[in-house]
């Protein structure tokens, strides 16, 4: 009997999704959502993020949080409360991560994060979208010699552990039978430390982590970034819970539509402004003036707006966190599609 | 009469044991209910999966793609190691100031004060650490290493030690030499010194006999040959002994002037020097009162050991609870091995300890 009811299900499922019907978006239950719930409930959001890393999350020197992570989280917070300033920002290391998530301490982790099979299937988590695109990356110290990666047979690396960087690099050693060694570090102060001091010939990890490192060294100019990246692509973004898609689709489209602010050139200083009755459709929808998009994602029509407002377009937070005002790392993968990135978007319609 | 308890206090006793087991039913049963919503299994099975890291320090050997069951015995080894290590520093250099504070000489009390009162009043992680970063890698690069004699090189990497190349008879003297030493330590009452003269005469023949050395030298990035002692082994081992020895330190000197004033000045009044005095009469007495506090301090230096990860160091907690645990995804299973491994050294120990200390009690005093 449940089979039968389960299959009829499915096949209905799968119907809908199949004609894309968009009155069945509205038919489903828009957000039940235990996860969004608890946040409105709470009136803040509890963002999980990394312990401090510049770049993507860390305090500024009057303790304020920035980053690319950091956007995001307040990004949520303006859809869901309508400020960017109700999250509470909980720092958290590789290896508690997922537990730490898992059992609901947080609301979302945004932590510099790789998507991957594992996570998504063993661990039981979401992978709602990418906001950094990068790969595993060797910075070692000019006065070494080395141009390319296998040039490094015999050197150690110093390296986080608990992460997929130790396996990458095990990997590479046997495709290739050299033997790159590596030594493990807890926290990045003591391995930013050792790599400084000389303990180590080079450190590695993803791209932006690599060039946050680097500018933590007594002389950044003596070191470079090696031109090969191992592991193959590596997506980092947010992680939700299982059996909670509303809010998983949320996170998700927070993440959409501060793309689509750069795609339709909405950025801060002028997000007010071009809200003010324009015809273009795409801007309707986007303020909210046509269509119940925010109603859809449990949260009221005016999100859209409010992320341009106070948070910018993806464009202006990569500019001021990796980019230009930054640490100077140019924007390649993590450009728009049309720009020879892979920064890419659903249409809204 | 007044021996055997009353049944109302039996019955209290069970009653308690009852409440005991039904808080860890309740515990062990809430556990299982949370890993079934989780959709995490439980269970040991992974220890037999491959892992594909490398570590960094190691006794025995390792190959990327070995189990994580080996992976554990490699990093159980790590610990025992610089446990061990630490134990004896921490012993003797605890013996050491002990004895300086109680010196007559105002400078050598003095300087074992200030050692125990900075050592034991600072965090033993920043300790760790300060020997690891300000101390450690301060050193010159592998280009640069300090020559020590017999060919070391000392720097940033590490000590770098020369080792016997073995030659075609250097084994069997060896396990020779080591047979002859156990003989001699057993007959120690009948033979006293003479007994040592064999395994010096098979240990001199071993070192001849010896191919030749092999001396490290700067190979590529890297010192190659030899043995390493890397910088991570030298900072723990450094933060752990130091740091217990400032408490043992104190061990010592309460049980030293725990001793009856009058066994010194009659061991003095028999014409015996101060030396003899303390090592004759003064500390054969005190090392029974050091041996129960003194386990305690060793257990100290084992536990602590898992300050290890902050310095790279591959222990347990590093290894196991780091990488295993997150390439696994096997959380509560890491933590219980972890745990039971840290317990079964730790009994171990204590009851290492409690045999000694059963064997220099007095008897019948």
């Amino acid at each position: 009997m449940t089979g039968i009811v389960k299959r009829a299900a499915m096949i209905g499922a799968l119907a809908a999704a199949l004609l894309g019907f968009a009155g069945s978006a509205r038919a489903q239950a828009p957000a039940d959502s235990p996860t969004l719930k608890a946040v409105k409930g709470r009136g803040q959001l509890v963002c999980g993020v990394d312990t401090g890393i510049p770049g993507y999350a860390y305090q500024d020197a009057g303790g304020t949080w920035q980053g690319l992570d950091v956007a995001w989280c307040r990004a949520i917070a303006d859809a869901v409360l309508g400020a960017p300033d109700k999250v509470k920002f909980i720092g958290t290391t590789s290896k508690e991560r997922f537990s730490v998530l898992k059992s609901g301490e947080i609301d979302v982790l945004i932590r510099d994060s790789e998507y991957s099979f594992i996570r998504n299937t063993q661990l039981g988590l979401d992978e709602p979208a990418v906001n950094f695109y990068t790969g595993q990356t060797f910075m070692v110290r000019k006065s070494l010699n080395v141009a390319h990666l296998p040039e490094l047979n015999g050197a150690t690396i110093c390296v986080l552990t608990g992460t997929t960087l130790e396996t990458n690099i095990a990997d590479y050693n046997r495709a290739h039978n050299i033997k790159i060694n590596t030594l493990l570090f807890e926290r990045p102060e003591e391995a930013f430390a050792a790599a400084d001091a000389g303990r180590c010939d080079g450190y590695t990890d993803d791209g932006g982590s690599v060039a946050a490192a680097r500018s933590t060294m007594k002389r950044p100019g003596d070191w470079m970034f090696l031109p090969e990246t191992i592991g193959g692509l590596e997506p980092l973004g947010a992680f939700t819970r299982q059996g909670d898609e509303a809010w998983t689709r949320l996170v998700k489209w927070v993440h959409f539509a501060m793309l689509e602010a750069e795609i339709l050139g909405i950025t801060r200083a002028d997000a007010m402004d071009r809200a003010k009755d324009p015809k273009d459709p795409d801007l309707r929808r986007f303020f909210g003036l046509d269509g119940d998009f925010g109603k859809l994602l449990g949260v009221d029509n005016q999100w859209a707006l409010r992320i341009a407002r106070d948070i910018g377009n993806y464009g202006e937070v990569y500019e001021a966190t990796f980019g230009g005002s930054g640490l100077g790392l140019p924007r390649g993968m993590n450009n728009l599609f049309d720009h020879g990135g892979l920064q890419a978007l659903p249409t809204w319609h | 009469m007044s021996s055997r308890p009353s049944r109302r206090a039996r019955a209290g006793q069970w009653l308690l044991l009852a409440a005991v087991a039904g808080c860890a039913w309740y515990l062990a049963h809430t556990a299982a209910a949370n890993l079934r919503r989780h959709d995490m299994g439980f269970g040991f099975g992974f220890l037999l999966d491959h892992a594909n890291f490398d570590i960094p320090f190691r006794l025995i050997a390792w190959h990327d793609g070995d189990t994580y069951l080996r992976a554990l015995l490699l990093c159980v080894l790590n610990t025992l190691l610089v446990s061990a290590l630490a134990i004896v520093a921490a012993t003797a250099g605890g013996l050491l100031v002990g004895i300086m504070r109680l010196s007559r000489n105002w400078l050598v009390r003095h300087i074992a004060l200030v050692f125990v009162e900075l050592v034991r009043n600072t965090p033993q992680l920043v300790q760790i650490i300060f020997w690891y970063v300000a101390v450690l890698q301060t050193l010159p690069g592998p280009r640069q290493s300090f020559v020590l004699p017999l060919g070391a090189l000392l720097n940033v990497r590490g000590l770098y030690l020369p080792v016997l190349r073995a030659g075609d008879f250097t084994g069997a003297l060896a396990a020779l030499a080591a047979v002859a030493l156990a003989a001699a330590l057993l007959l120690r009452r009948r033979l006293g010194a003479r007994g040592l003269i064999a395994p010096a005469l098979l240990a001199a023949a071993c070192l001849a006999s010896a191919a030749g050395l092999q001396r490290p030298a700067l190979r590529g990035f890297n010192v190659a040959g030899g043995v390493q002692v890397p910088p991570e082994l030298v900072a723990l081992w450094a933060g752990l002994s130091l740091y217990a020895a400032a408490f043992i330190a104190e061990i010592v000197r309460a049980a030293i002037l725990a001793v009856e004033r009058g066994q010194r000045e009659a061991a003095a009044s028999l014409g015996l020097r101060p030396a003899q005095v303390l090592r004759r009469v003064v500390l054969p007495q005190a090392l029974r009162v050091m041996v129960p506090p003194l386990t305690s301090q060793y257990l100290n230096i084992i536990k602590s050991s898992s300050l290890g990860a902050a310095v790279a160091y591959p222990e347990l907690f590093q290894i196991f609870a780091g990488t295993v645990l997150n390439q696994s995804g096997r959380e509560v299973e890491t933590i219980v091995i972890l745990m039971a491994i840290f317990l079964a050294i730790s009994l171990l120990t204590s009851a290492g300890m409690n045999w000694y200390n059963r064997r220099v009690a007095l008897v019948g005093h």
